[in-house]
């Protein structure tokens, strides 16, 4: 029997990448950034994006990082696990992250609340390329490395209080 | 890049001379509040992606006790004190005087507060020598304490960074008690101005900084 080495593909912060079984993917360390997973589970192939900001209509320069928006990442996302196999109408969503690192009393700008506001920016693109989202585990205070593998559809997510859970 | 290319030799050097200045302060207020004598290494600067930012400081999912401050005023920008769990707990043992005191296992009311008190006085020394140097107004916000990974901390403040770009310039200075030459146990300060605070720190100090 062939035993193939399993890749653990990285996806940087701003960033993202797609996979194939029998490789996992993983991003670390998210904060008010959401982690979200596009995936084709019969075709065993998924991207994941690590999102930092809501809107693209937020940047302020020429060159621009489309992993880095929610609007501009999830239709790139799409495109490129269709362009690895994923069927239009087969992908579902999982995501992670959105979290409120900080809670200050006074003084909370719009971009304090960043963490929420992807979330709700992630959740209507999703609703854009009507691909439903089957798990979710977003706000709260807690920083997370999710991990996922195509395979099974598994995501997998670490906080520093809870330990490892599955979604 | 086009933001950074405008950034020469002299605006790097104004901007370890900041981190010099800041968290020389900083070593001195943490020496007189633990009575120790405290060292501190000469300040980095550095434009770098997002992901090497996370790397300084041990990966991004590395845990750590990180005490953040918003600064507002004249030049905005967000304040991070950063130390690794091990420095956190040697810190709160010493001023709270229990030597048994671990973070895992008691994170009580007062150990949490001594430490936010401790990231307290330490950046606002920083703050305050860095608005004495510039004549700016510099203010503040109340710290939070935050004890988690380290990618989750310190992305809240790139937030306004990557809005124009992909790069951070990030003002480190690390210091570290006496004979602890020990890579782990030491702890960082990053300043990190908004992009549209570094002419107005410059201008500041009369160097020009091209719009």
């Amino acid at each position: 029997m062939m035993s193939e080495i399993v890749q653990v593909v990285k996806v940087g912060i701003a960033d993202m990448n797609v996979v194939k079984a029998p490789h996992v993917i993983r991003t670390c360390g998210l904060g008010s950034c959401v982690g979200v997973v596009v995936y084709d589970l019969a075709k065993e192939v998924a991207g994941m994006a690590h999102v930092m900001l809501p809107d693209s209509s937020l940047a302020k320069s020429e060159k621009m990082n489309v992993a880095k928006y929610a609007d501009t990442a999830i239709e790139e996302l799409v495109r490129r696990v269709i362009g690895a196999g994923g069927r239009n109408g087969h992908l579902k969503a999982k995501m992670a992250g959105g979290a409120q690192m900080f809670q200050f009393r006074t003084g909370t700008t719009d971009m304090m609340r960043i963490g929420p506001r992807n979330v709700e920016a992630v959740r209507e693109q999703l609703q854009r390329f009507r691909i439903p989202i089957v798990a979710e585990d977003v706000g709260g205070n807690s920083g997370r490395t999710i991990e996922f593998h195509p395979k099974t559809g598994m995501l997998l997510i670490r906080t520093v209080n809870q330990g490892v859970r599955e979604m | 890049m086009s933001y950074f290319e405008r950034m020469d030799a002299v605006h790097m050097d104004i901007l370890k001379e900041i981190g010099n200045i800041g968290a020389g302060h900083a070593a001195t207020a943490l020496s007189k509040l633990l009575n120790k004598k405290i060292e501190m290494t000469i300040p980095d600067v550095r434009i770098i992606s997002f992901d090497e930012m996370m790397d300084i400081v041990g990966g991004a999912d590395n845990v750590v006790a990180a005490v953040f401050l918003r600064i507002e005023g004249d030049a905005p920008g967000n304040m991070f004190f950063v130390l690794s769990i091990e420095q956190a707990e040697r810190f709160i043992q010493q001023m709270i005087g229990d030597e048994q005191f671990k973070l895992e296992q008691d994170c009580s009311e007062l150990s949490l507060s001594a430490l936010q008190e401790l990231g307290n006085i330490l950046a606002g020394s920083y703050l305050s020598s860095l608005s004495d140097f510039t004549h700016l107004n510099l203010y503040p916000s109340v710290p939070a304490l935050s004890i988690d990974m380290i990618g989750a901390i310190l992305s809240y403040g790139l937030i306004e960074m990557s809005r124009v770009g992909d790069h951070v310039i990030v003002v480190d200075t690390a210091i570290h008690e006496e004979h602890q030459p020990d890579d782990r146990v030491k702890g960082h300060f990053f300043l990190l101005p908004d992009p549209e605070s570094f002419h107005i720190i410059f201008r500041a100090l009369g160097v020009e900084h091209d719009e």
